[in-house]
């Protein structure tokens, strides 16, 4: 299959290859990932507890939206390039584990309905950013989707690592 | 009590071989470890950088120390109840690892600088404003920066010192 021999020619890639069969890189490599993963998730629960009107009320969401999220997107970055580095490594397995599979689907989710808030949910966002306003209905569907999502990409990060041996 | 012998009896518990059987409880705690690391780590950076002064320099420090600084100290019974659980199901695998040795010494570190951090705003107000001493909150900025990305790194390690 197409899939399978893109697969095993990702594997074989220098750079791969180096990755798996150095001792220390793998570590360095899945702590920065985890210290990344670490910082998506903080910053990203920030701005959902904004729209869902549980903390930071006392400034605006779109503020905090603006603060916040360059934060987020730097640590996804590096989270997304260092998990392509152990993927690369053992490119076969990995795609074929259940569990990275879903936590695949999860982030595509994530994506999703990431663009589906900025795109509608905040054509209205006049009406509810300001300072103590309560919050639209599709702000807080949005922040809600989005913390269970990335607790469930962390869940399914952690057991794909204890399902890789 | 020797290091060894407090292993093996931690290991000989009920719990212990319960947690070792129950394959599902360590990942399950893990998860729940890093969330609340999330959570712990990202609001010192939050407070970390308004003391660098690249994050919301217009607001009052007085402002994101009130949001910020309780998602340090309260998760940490949470960090420390999954930690426990884990030390419980593998205790010769932590207690005796260098990487958790290091990690839990990190953490003390940690912890001081969080709460010199909080003495010095209690008693200066201005502590990391433009108007208070720059170079003493910048330097803890980073210093709090330093410990808690090293605190990750070392609990990453122990995996691979065991």
């Amino acid at each position: 299959m197409e899939i399978e021999r893109a697969l095993e020619w990702l594997q074989s890639t220098p750079i791969a290859i180096m990755v798996a069969e150095n001792d220390i890189l793998f570590p360095w490599i899945e702590s920065v990932h985890v210290l990344a993963i670490v910082l998506v998730v903080g910053t990203i629960s920030i701005v959902d507890l904004r729209l869902l009107g549980v903390a930071s009320l006392d400034i605006s969401a779109r503020r905090l939206m603006r603060d916040i999220i360059p934060y987020t997107w730097g640590a996804f970055a590096v989270a997304a390039i260092t998990g392509s580095l152990m993927f690369s490594s053992d490119a076969t397995h990995y795609a074929h584990n259940r569990l990275f599979q879903a936590k695949l689907v999860m982030l595509v989710l994530a994506g999703l309905n990431m663009a589906i808030f900025h795109f509608f949910g905040e054509r209205d966002i006049e009406r509810w950013e300001a300072p103590g306003a309560t919050t639209s209905v599709a702000a807080k569907a949005a922040a809600t989707i989005s913390l269970l999502a990335w607790i469930t990409v962390v869940s399914l990060g952690r057991g794909t690592g204890f399902t890789m041996h | 009590m020797t290091l060894n012998e407090i292993c093996h009896w931690i290991d000989q518990t009920a719990l212990s071989q319960w947690i070792q059987i129950a394959g599902w409880v360590v990942p399950t705690v893990q998860t729940i470890h890093i969330l609340a690391i999330a959570v712990v780590a990202s609001s010192a950076l939050m407070i970390d950088l308004r003391l660098i002064g690249v994050f919301w320099a217009n607001r009052p420090i007085e402002a994101v120390k009130a949001r910020f600084l309780p998602l340090i100290w309260w998760p940490l019974l949470v960090l420390l109840g999954t930690g426990i659980i884990m030390i419980t199901a593998e205790p010769a695998r932590s207690l005796k690892n260098p990487a958790f040795q290091l990690k839990m010494l990190l953490l003390i570190a940690a912890l001081i600088v969080t709460g010199l951090f909080q003495f010095l705003h209690r008693r200066n107000t201005a502590f990391g404003d433009v108007t208070g001493p720059r170079a003493a909150a910048v330097t803890l900025a980073i210093v709090s920066i330093l410990l808690w990305s090293s605190i990750i790194f070392a609990g990453r390690w122990i995996a691979y010192f065991a």
